[in-house]
């Protein structure tokens, strides 16, 4: 479905995505991850042609996209989300998602209807007359969502949908990204939150300092020294299996 | 009620049969002078009110409509309605020459709004020093009163002229609430970015905007010139048909169907008032429009359209551009 090969971004003399390569595999759940400034929402930038690379191929559905406008490829069907939000703000709900809608719809009034659709399906129904500027930072999370589900995607790349979200609201978005799997989209998702990362991805990419250290299913990844340093820092890796060797012993 | 409800009422009770109601030759010239200024405010609300593009020249589509209309008729002998089609073009050709340099170059804010007054300026001087426009002399079209001339011995002649035309870009605001286009152009007052991400092509957006916005100003020029069967560089592209043009619908309410239309009444009646209060010294009503413009702000930041629901205590959702 998406195919990245070794692209690199640099921003002066700050090389913020070193020959990344990764894919994402039509009907899974990609994760791409790793620790703050890392690379991630710079590369989900480049994949969704808000950012032009320096050096390296992006091939989505066999057609390299590098350098194709976000408009065109939102209508080819790769749509993303923003890490920070950034909804219509004088609009309702009904209106925001509707603006996405729009994209397949010629018609005001079958947007707007179908708008009711899809907010039911992500649970917003009850929110739908309200304006943005009511909602809480899950709401806005979840319409950031809506938005690009509406636009009818075969990729969606989300950008950390559950940041800032509470436990309580992690808990309910796990089954509604779920759900958009089931239905066929293909997604790429960029995350801080390990418990969404661990139930939900088949593959996880680890980007660090704008390079793929590690690549794997989620348990493997978890293991992997290198990923565990990236995190906590150089020796963690060692330091935590001696701790831990130390618990053992003493049970 | 729906607005197209309350207009379509308006229209047929009171606006069609107007001539036939008021014979008073001041009343029919506040009539045309307040659809005048309707349209020329339903222009700005297009590009500057869905559109979120604060134009500060409308004038430079303006004054190219209404020089291209004078110039037509009288140096080539076009027929005068031909020449408001015309001059629709013209304004429309105006608009995407601004629009295509502006948003090309990303320019928004109050940097799009220097760059269309720059242009107006532009357009002054240009006017101001080439043959054809008569430069500062002014032109003038000759007085040849049929209504195959696009002139009226009667005032209700111009009245019916500017009733379609200001019905027309009325309709238009309407379709924009309701339409695709509409909806895009929003989004990307709202967020370009956002709008970009979900397939929009924003500038091709803005510049259809700004396209039709011209247009609009084109006619209002086109009528302008036969009204008044005079134009110079100073009023075809001067600051003052780019400040009504914005005024009406930041007094009416911006990004409303009705609002450049209830600006336009409030603009022209208080222009009434301010002759009998200042007994017509020149530039004193431009002191009360700036009261008004001031109050409206203040306390009224949607616009005079938004005084209903601030009374029942609610607040009017969407469609409303931030002030």
């Amino acid at each position: 479905m998406l195919e990245v090969t070794e692209v690199t971004k640099r921003f002066g003399g700050l090389t913020a995505v070193a020959e990344a390569s990764l894919q994402a595999r039509e009907g899974e759940i990609t994760a791409l991850i790793g620790p703050n400034g890392a690379g991630k929402t710079t590369l989900f930038g480049i994949i969704a042609g808000f950012i032009p690379a320096d050096r390296g191929s992006v091939r989505f559905r066999g057609d390299e996209i590098l350098g194709v406008a976000p408009h065109m490829l939102a209508r080819r069907g790769l749509v993303r989300t923003f890490q920070i939000v950034q909804p219509f703000a004088g609009l309702s709900v009904r209106e925001n998602i509707a603006v996405g809608c729009q994209l397949r719809k010629a018609s005001r009034s079958a947007a707007l209807r179908h708008a009711a659709e899809i907010a039911r399906r992500v649970g917003m129904s009850e929110l739908i007359d309200r304006p943005v500027g009511a909602l809480t930072i899950a709401g806005r999370k979840r319409l950031e969502l809506a938005r690009a589900l509406a636009t009818g995607p075969r990729l969606l790349l989300l950008d950390e949908v559950m940041a800032g979200l509470n436990p309580a609201e992690i808990a309910e978005m796990l089954p509604l990204i779920r759900s958009i799997r089931e239905s066929g989209v293909t997604l790429l998702m960029t995350e801080h939150v390990m418990q969404a990362v661990m139930s939900l991805a088949e593959r996880v990419y680890v980007l660090n300092d704008g390079r793929v250290i590690a690549e794997g299913r989620p348990a493997e990844i978890v293991a992997d020294a290198r990923v565990v340093e990236a995190y906590l820092g150089h020796g963690a890796a060692e330091r935590l299996s001696r701790h831990h060797g130390g618990r053992g012993a003493h049970a | 009620m729906k607005t197209p409800g309350i207009l379509a009422i308006a229209l047929v009770v009171v606006l069609i049969p107007l001539p036939l109601l008021v014979h008073s030759d001041f009343w029919l010239h506040f009539a045309i002078m307040t659809l005048y200024f309707g349209l020329l405010g339903q222009s700005w609300n297009l590009l500057g009110g869905y559109g979120g593009q604060r134009s500060f020249g409308h004038a430079a589509f303006f004054g190219t409509g209404a020089y291209a209309a004078a110039v037509l008729q009288v140096d080539l002998g076009v027929n005068p309605w031909a020449c408001l089609l015309v001059a629709g073009l013209f304004g429309a050709a105006a608009g995407a020459l601004v629009g295509a340099l502006s948003f090309r170059y990303g320019l928004r804010g109050s940097y799009f709004a220097l760059v269309t007054l720059a242009f107006a300026e532009v357009f002054r001087i240009v006017a101001d020093s080439v043959p054809f426009t008569g430069a500062g002399v002014g032109f003038q079209i000759p007085l040849r009163q049929t209504a195959a001339n696009f002139q009226f011995h009667e005032k209700a002649g111009f009245y019916a002229v500017i009733l379609v035309l200001t019905a027309l870009a009325t309709a238009l605001a309407w379709w924009i609430e309701n339409s695709r286009f509409g909806a895009e152009l929003v989004a990307v007052r709202e967020n370009e970015d956002a709008a970009r991400a979900l397939g929009i092509d924003v500038n091709r957006t803005k510049l259809w905007a700004i396209v039709l916005s011209g247009g609009l100003s084109g006619f209002a020029g086109s009528f302008y010139a036969q009204y008044f069967l005079y134009l110079d560089p100073r009023i075809a592209y001067g600051v003052e048909v780019s400040v009504t043009a914005l005024l009406v619908p930041l007094i009416g309410g911006v990004g409303t169907v009705l609002g450049p239309l209830v600006g336009a009444v409030a603009l022209r009646a208080l222009n009434e008032v301010s002759g009998v209060i200042t007994g017509d010294a020149p530039g004193l009503n431009l002191v009360l429009y700036g009261a008004l413009l001031i109050g409206i702000l203040a306390f009224l930041p949607d616009g005079l359209v938004s005084l209903g629901a601030r009374l029942r205590g609610t607040r009017p959702l969407g469609k409303l551009g931030h002030a």
